[in-house]
């Protein structure tokens, strides 16, 4: 057990801090969920990440990255997180469709679709939820029928997210018409400009629009599309959602530099109550514990263990944690926890009211918190199901 | 950066949980405890054979000269075993205590099983089987006293754990002072440390055996003609002590690689272990109690044996709020985030 850099982490640590501070935009870019501007300022940061070869780094060189390991992965997030650069809009392609391409994907498809994705030119959004498929996703009614060397899709897809202004989406359509459940589901990649194809975005609790309704109406798609086998979809999607429940969706760092942000904000407040301190403390604690234990599973896998159900824990302690530490924002905030960015008493207070609206999605989103405590107890545990 | 155990901490480990598994079982806890005896000296004989309880002396001192990380998770199966000899206490808190001192005579006679040396300190001022103990060791911030056995007189506080015989320890002579001043500072917060180290380690044992017990129980145990782990308000309860459990291992074993070592850095990390392992025992004990029913508040099963050792480790070696405030003292003064996250300095 080395609880410490190496010479060459710290190297690498160097690297990518010089590079933030010569190329991180010095003022915030607008929210990516709120205008076509704001969504086209991120898909622009997204290519000067690329160019640099920070798009990805744990993806192999021949797609745009830099072939590195979880550890370094890790060093990268924090530098990226205490520069205060923008969120990834390319989130739905970069975490979740990219690794699942990687293992899933036919060397045409990673040729065709991983470089534009890396570089932002194609920007994905999520479309797999219906509205009677949310949390029970396999009741999943969307169709995909086969028609020479083309699927036709249609159906009415719900929450899909970033799908207002993004290029291309990934969805689950039920390909054999007989099946049920889980069975007879298929992936399939197709652009949200595709005749056939409307969006109507979906007004969210902190006024942004960041997930929308799709509408299919006969869209066709040729087969090479599908990401799997037919009747593969369900499978699939699993794999995926490890990826997104895992490691790579919320890493570590956007926590602990949030915790040096009310830490900082409990110190311009001095005789703030015992009991706000004590909700400081334990959010500092809970970014550090998250952190450490994102670092002993990295290290884990790179000594070739394997990740498992255990990914859901992780997931339902982030969300709960960014929550609890918001929530002590607003009480130290008092009365002006209420205020919008553009009030004129606001100063601080309207971003931390963002983050604590965006912080109530986090146990929806990704399964819900619900559907992780069944699958901590029935696959971790060994609970009946 | 190596967050992983290397292949003999894993063994040696493996090897005292195999150990405990056979030799200390519910079943002989309840022997002892009917008995009125919280003692077992073929088992405590047995243990000192092993050699695990000078793992962190120097080896010059007849020890093995090991570090943190080497004894932690040994220290989680004594919690997990509910042992109620002090095996851990002994290998973390009073030898590692008594060499820093100086004192290698009376460490090799622990070692040999010639003398037991219980630690009296305010952080844990009830003594577990000071009644055996030839010598004690009162460790103050000021001072640092070693008492002979007649130089005391023990008054007996009967505790709820059956498996804690408490004492506290007046002394009626002077002993031999060890320590004063600085060095006496430091002795005490080395023991501060070490006390709440290895209560913590225990803790994290005591909360995920809490669990498996009860998952085995909502296993077999049908209501409405069904397992009542089937449902998932139960599912529910065990996954979140797990996320509880899940969240504080990595505390405790980071805590663990910071020792030996002395400064503000490993003391808040070690009180954030403390805390977590104690929320997380104290929750996943509670849910055990729960997920049993009305059996679980009987003696029939062993749930209560875990509430009740919970209990007694989250309030000794530093309450929640004492370990609270010292993380948050640490906060006050040093730089959070990222870059601190495995920094080691004052």
């Amino acid at each position: 057990m080395k609880l410490a850099y190496t010479a060459e982490q710290n190297a690498f640590r160097a690297e990518v801090h010089a590079w933030m501070q010569a190329n991180v935009p010095p003022a915030p870019l607008p929210s990516f969920d709120a205008s076509r501007d704001g969504f086209e300022a991120h898909r622009a940061w997204e290519k000067i990440l690329n160019a640099g070869q920070w798009g990805m780094v744990t993806w192999p060189k021949e797609y745009g990255g830099r072939g590195l390991d979880l550890i370094r992965w890790l060093i990268f997030e924090e530098e990226y997180y205490a520069a205060r650069a923008p969120l990834r809009v390319n989130q739905n392609g970069i975490f979740l469709l990219g690794p699942t391409l990687m293992e899933f994907g036919t060397p045409a498809q990673k040729a065709r679709f991983l470089p534009k994705m890396a570089t932002g030119e194609e920007i994905w959004a999520q479309a797999w939820s219906e509205p009677q498929a949310g949390s029970d996703l396999a009741a999943v009614r969307a169709k995909a029928v086969r028609d020479g060397d083309h699927y036709v899709l249609s159906g009415h897809k719900i929450w899909s997210s970033r799908a207002v202004y993004a290029d291309w989406a990934f969805g689950l359509f039920r390909s054999d018409p007989a099946s049920e459940r889980h069975k007879g589901l298929t992936l399939i990649l197709f652009p949200l400009d595709a005749p056939g194809v409307s969006r109507q975005p979906i007004h969210q609790i902190n006024g942004e629009h960041g997930f929308a309704e799709v509408f299919l109406d006969e869209v066709r798609v040729p087969v090479e599309n599908r990401l799997g086998g037919d009747g593969e979809g369900w499978k699939i999607c699993m794999a995926t959602a490890g990826f997104e429940r895992g490691l790579m969706l919320r890493s570590p760092a956007r926590y602990q530099v949030a915790a040096q942000a009310l830490i900082a904000l409990a110190a311009r407040h001095p005789d703030l109550d015992p009991v706000i301190k004590a909700q400081v403390a334990q959010a500092a604690m809970n970014a550090e514990a998250y952190a450490l234990s994102i670092y002993a599973t990295a290290s884990r896998l790179i000594a070739g263990g394997s990740i498992g159900a255990e990914a859901s824990t992780n997931k339902i302690f982030w969300s709960e944690m960014d929550i609890a530490l918001h929530q002590a924002a607003l009480a130290i905030l008092g009365p002006r926890a209420e205020l919008l960015p553009e009030a004129p008493a606001a100063t601080e207070a309207g971003t931390w009211l963002d983050g604590y609206l965006f912080a109530l999605a986090g146990p929806i989103y990704a399964g819900t918190n619900e559907i992780q405590r069944n699958i901590i107890a029935e696959r971790m545990l060994g609970l009946p199901r | 950066m190596e967050f992983v155990f290397n292949d003999d901490q894993v063994m040696m480990a493996d090897t005292a949980r195999a150990l405990l598994a056979e030799h200390c079982t519910t079943k002989h806890l309840r022997i002892l405890s009917e008995r009125g005896e919280s003692f077992d000296p073929a088992r405590w004989a047995m243990l000192v054979e092993m050699g695990l309880l000078g793992a962190l002396v120097p080896e010059e001192m007849g020890g093995l000269g090991l570090t943190g990380p080497d004894v932690i998770a040994i220290a989680t199966a004594c919690g997990e075993a509910l042992l109620p000899e002090p095996l851990a206490e002994v290998a973390m808190v009073t030898l590692p205590a008594l060499a820093a001192l100086g004192q290698g005579a009376l460490v090799g006679a622990v070692l040999e099983n010639r003398a037991t040396v219980a630690v009296c300190h305010p952080l844990a001022p009830l003594v577990h089987q000071a009644d055996r103990a030839t010598h004690l060791l009162m460790i103050d911030v000021e001072k640092v006293v070693l008492l002979e056995r007649d130089a005391v007189d023990l008054t007996a506080q009967p505790g709820i754990d059956p498996l804690r015989d408490l004492f506290t320890v007046a002394a009626t002579r002077p002993g031999e002072t060890l320590s004063t001043g600085a060095e006496a500072a430091a002795a005490h917060a080395r023991a501060t440390d070490a006390g709440a180290l290895c209560s913590a380690a225990q803790l994290l044992g005591i909360a995920q055996k809490s669990i498996d017990i009860s998952v085995a129980f909502a296993q077999q145990r049908s209501q409405f003609g069904r397992p009542i782990g089937s449902y998932q308000a139960i599912k529910h309860h065990l996954a979140s002590a797990q996320v509880a459990v899940e969240f504080a291992r990595p505390v405790l074993h980071a805590a663990a690689a910071m020792t030996p070592g002395a400064g503000a850095a490993t003391a808040a990390r070690i009180s954030h272990a403390k805390l977590a392992s104690g929320e997380a025992a104290d929750l996943a004990t509670r849910t055990a109690v729960q997920v049993h029913g009305a059996m679980g508040y009987s003696q029939e099963v062993d749930v209560h044996f875990y509430l009740k050792r919970a209990l007694a480790l989250r309030q000794s070696w530093g309450t929640p709020n004492y370990h609270r405030a010292r993380y948050a003292a640490r906060l006050s003064g040093h730089a959070y985030g990222p870059a601190t996250l495995f920094a080691q300095e004052n």
